[in-house]
């Protein structure tokens, strides 16, 4: 195939690939991000900076700006209590049913958290929700006990989805901490207080910080919760700014240039939060932490023992069951705001939406057929990037990785605003309003996962694999299929299944791109919401549930399967 | 079974010189080791013999046939060139079970199913895994593994077997039993075999002729491993075959002396007759007395071994090594301690151009 491919300046298949590549990922990623800084700044032809001061300084711009930093900063701050505190518990302590609660502790990574900003609008809405009507007309309360369309509310729901970012990074430092660490400490003379303080908390403090970064990030670029739960009462974040400023707009102009100026901030605020991280991480990693596991050593928790148990089950029922139980019970009601007796519910709202009603089954057929082809595309076409990026030695790879990864760190709601730019008629194709500007702004959002996984998977496939191939006889092209391939699949399935699952229940790309007929299961579950539809809403919500929590455990299976083989 | 004749090769990567015109030719069925640090090229050499690099300069032939010619710019791909290659890391595919990996060339050879069970149940034999076919190579220990890779490079019985440090990540008794192994296979099979590696003792044992390579990929001597250890071309092959002690020397007339020093030197005759030589010879080529005739010395560190005594000694200024057997020191009293002078002779010596500095490795 490639027998003199040194010392000649011909194209072979390396070059070929490698420009494939980068074809693929300029046209799908770096265009729409580069219309987004050159819609902001150039106006007729001109730099123009005055302009964008003038869009800042608008109130709802700027307000918006402000509530982003504040709701963002606040849930870091209450997800990084609640998710260092939780991963001490279930890594340091003698809890009971430690295994058990961490994997609980898990469970809301993989609920949508627009679903449960939706719950908690039925449990704790002013005057509807369940249960500040059960203390008003039951217990003679005499007005809600809690207001969900707050500052407040907002920060409190997006804490109970987000905390597992920090729940993740603490407790897995805290259980590869060598426990010689502290043990040496214990020698020396210190008690438990002071070498929590003094050895412990440091040490595990860059994973503390690395975790409430990205829960700042992934709050800042937050639309579900802030769009339930905000509009109402008029708490706009940047995100909700932006789909507010492309619906109402109909396409004019200076909502456009406003929406590509705040999602510019986002990108440069996404940016210095994702440089801090390396940062910190790259400071904080001690040689320290091995990659080990030990055991280590646990506190007695005695009289606080079973109080803690309890309180970490009222932490579950509440943040779980309560709202999982709410979406199915309402999703099953005859009308949204009966009580919930055996004789007002139904199965027929499900039986509805599942098969009757077209603006459902369209939702769910597209969601899964986006999903599915948006992971199959972004699962080759990662392959074959990951394989240039990996394994070729072709000039300029850095900066395929660098494209690649590029959308991992920018906010979906710019991804999918870079798309309209790119794909609605400025360059002779118009895909608005289709299907297809979805798929687009898909592959663009998920290329990053699919890279991640590939990479790592062939990585783990040494040249000499290849080379002793090609010495027992195979050409290039069978040392592929039957060497790389192979070892790759577990890769690429997994990439498949990271990007498949997040896509069915995708809301902050769609629900800039959609049109009358390409609505996702998330775009109609917040459009039915937004139109009153509670009680379908609440029914497409379940049934969301329930394939997303089918698609985790499958994956689990598979991926347990793989590692025990 | 095959030769191999490399004619001025050249290999540059990024601007740096690997290999410059190397020519060196392998007999139809010898063992032929490439000894050499690491870092040298050896490994690029047979790289651009295996065919996975082409030469920028020179060609290659395996048997008759010209494999690859930097002039006409042609170049066999590897799998065209029918021969075995054993990986450092063993390259053993895990996702394949210890027969699939072995049959794997005769699959590619389209050999029909009875003969590939037969040929590779016969390889399988061969290393010893009998018994182990069916398991998966993440069951095997390093050493099962690196059978594997044997197997799997002699099944299809190449022509030229190609051997990358096989043996380096495998434990010392482990390491001497693939060696004896390697080596009877070799005389079983009849297959020419180019062996790679930066450890003497292997290459020592293992070859019937070797080359010592240097740090700038250039040969410095080829021949029998008795040949190369008893008369080394030069004093980079006398140190890299073992530990060298280097004394310096100095001609005043027809006096000889001990580096700058007043001390006459006390032994075997030159066959340099430069002003400036030097003495070179292995710990056990020292010979140690009380008294009497020999170069004076002083200990400066002693280690009882076991089977034998380490000494350091400070002749006139420099360190040598020396090793006597701990029945002799036992027998003939010459168990000394730190600080204690003796008398140094040497049974052998052999003697290099100029100032050679550094010997001894404390």
């Amino acid at each position: 195939m490639n027998t003199a491919k040194s010392g000649t300046p011909r194209i072979g298949t390396p070059e070929i690939l490698f420009g494939l590549s980068v074809g693929v990922l300029v046209i799908v990623v770096a265009v729409p991000m580069l219309l987004i800084f050159f819609n902001a700044f150039w106006v007729d032809g001109h730099f123009n900076l005055v302009d964008v001061l003038k869009v800042l300084r608008q109130r709802e711009t700027y307000k918006a700006l402000l509530n982003s930093l504040v709701l963002s900063a606040g849930v870091t701050v209450t997800g990084t209590i609640v998710g260092t505190f939780f991963a001490w518990l279930v890594t340091r302590t003698d809890l009971p049913f430690k295994k058990t609660m961490k994997l609980l502790f898990l469970v809301p990574f993989m609920l949508p958290a627009f679903i449960g900003a939706l719950a908690w609008k039925m449990l704790l809405s002013p005057r509807a929700g369940y249960i500040n009507r059960f203390f008003i007309d039951v217990l003679g309360f005499d007005g809600p006990i809690f207001d969900i369309y707050t500052y407040a509310g907002i920060i409190l729901v997006e804490t109970m989805y987000l905390f597992p970012f920090v729940f993740i990074q603490v407790s897995g430092a805290l259980e590869r901490m060598d426990p010689t660490l502290e043990e040496s400490a214990r020698i020396s003379g210190a008690d438990l207080m002071t070498i929590t303080r003094r050895i412990t908390i440091p040490l595990v403090m860059p994973s503390i910080l690395s975790g409430s970064l990205l829960i700042m990030l992934y709050s800042m670029a937050h639309f579900g919760t802030v769009a339930v739960l905000g509009i109402e009462t008029g708490i706009y974040n940047i995100p909700t700014l932006i789909y507010e400023k492309i619906h109402q707009s109909a396409g004019s102009f200076d909502s456009i240039r406003a929406a590509t100026v705040l999602a510019t901030v986002l990108v440069l605020a996404a940016a210095l939060i994702l440089w801090l991280q390396n940062r910190i991480l790259r400071k904080g990693r001690y040689q320290i932490i091995a990659g080990k596991s030990f055991r280590p050593t646990e506190l007695k928790l005695r009289a606080w023992r079973v109080p803690l148990f309890l309180f970490c089950l009222a932490y579950i029922v509440f943040a779980i069951v309560l709202p999982t139980v709410t979406i199915f019970l309402v999703g099953g009601l005859k009308t949204y705001g009966l009580p919930f007796t055996a004789a007002n519910l139904t199965l027929a709202n499900y039986r509805h939406i599942l098969f009757e009603w077209d603006l459902t089954r369209d939702a769910i057929w597209n969601s899964i057929s986006l999903g599915l082809s948006a992971a199959l595309i972004t699962m080759f076409a990662g392959v074959i990037i990951s394989y240039v990026i990996v394994k070729m030695k072709v000039r300029g790879r850095g900066l395929l990785e660098f494209l690649g990864m590029l959308p991992f760190s920018v906010p979906g709601s710019v991804i999918a605003l870079g798309v309209i730019l790119a794909w609605s008629g400025k360059f002779g194709i118009n895909l608005y309003n289709t299907v297809w500007i979805i798929l687009l702004a898909y592959i663009a959002r998920y290329m990053a996962f699919s890279l991640k996984a590939n990479s790592a998977a062939l990585e783990q496939v040494h040249d000499s694999l290849v080379e002793a191939a090609r010495a027992s006889g195979a050409t290039m092209g069978q040392a592929l299929k039957d060497i790389v391939i192979p070892l790759v699949r577990p890769g690429m399935v997994a990439a498949f299944f990271l990007i498949f699952l997040p896509a069915l229940r995708e809301l902050t790309v769609s629900v800039l791109l959609y049109g009358p007929t390409t609505r996702t299961i998330g775009v109609a579950i917040y459009t039915l919401n937004e139109d009153g539809e509670t009680v379908y809403s609440a029914a497409l919500a379940g049934i969301a549930l329930i394939t997303i929590v089918l698609g985790e455990v499958l994956i689990k299976r598979l991926v347990a399967g793989k590692s025990k083989a | 079974m095959a030769n191999v004749r490399i004619e001025g090769v050249s290999k540059v990567y990024a601007g740096r010189t690997v290999l410059s015109s190397l020519s060196l030719e392998i007999q139809d069925g010898e063992c032929f080791t490439l000894l050499g640090p690491s870092g040298c090229g050896k490994t690029v050499l047979m790289r651009l013999i295996a065919g996975f690099e082409t030469p920028d300069g020179g060609s290659i032939s395996i048997g008759d046939q010209v494999v690859a010619s930097a002039a006409s710019a042609q170049a066999l791909p590897p799998e065209q060139r029918a021969l075995g290659m054993v990986f450092q890391d063993y390259a053993v595919w895990p996702h394949m079970s210890v027969f699939d990996n072995i049959a794997y060339p005769l699959k590619l050879a389209q050999v029909d199913p009875a003969a590939l069970r037969e040929r590779t149940m016969h390889a399988v034999a061969l290393v010893g895994l009998d018994g182990l076919e069916a398991r998966l190579p993440s069951q095997l220990s390093g050493g099962q593994q690196q059978r594997v890779a044997l197997a799997r490079a002699l099944v299809s019985e190449p022509r030229l077997l190609l051997l990358d440090e096989p043996l380096n990540n495998l434990d010392a008794n482990l390491r001497e039993e693939m060696r004896f192994e390697i080596k009877a296979l070799q005389r079983k099979l009849g297959v020419t075999i180019l062996y790679v590696t930066h450890d003497q003792e292997i290459a020592l044992a293992i070859s019937d002729r070797l080359a010592v390579m240097d740090e700038t990929g250039a040969l410095r001597q080829i021949g029998a491993p008795q040949e190369v250890y008893e008369n080394p071309a030069d004093d980079f092959v006398f140190r890299f075959l073992g530990i060298a002690n280097f004394l310096p020397v100095r001609r005043d007339g027809a006096a000889l002396y001990i580096g700058g020093s007043a001390a006459p030197w006390v032994g075997p005759e030159p066959d340099k007759h430069g002003a400036r030589i030097t003495a070179g010879f292995r710990p056990s080529d020292v010979l140690l007395a009380r008294g009497g005739e020999g170069l004076p010395g002083i200990i400066v560190r002693a280690s009882f071994l076991g089977a034998q005594v380490d000494y350091l000694i400070d002749i006139a200024g420099t360190l040598i090594r020396a090793a006597l057997p701990s029945h002799e020191c036992l027998a003939r009293d010459l168990l000394f301690v730190e600080g204690e002078s003796c008398r140094v002779s040497l049974a052998t010596v052999q003697w290099f151009d100029g100032d050679i500095v550094s010997g001894a490795r404390a």
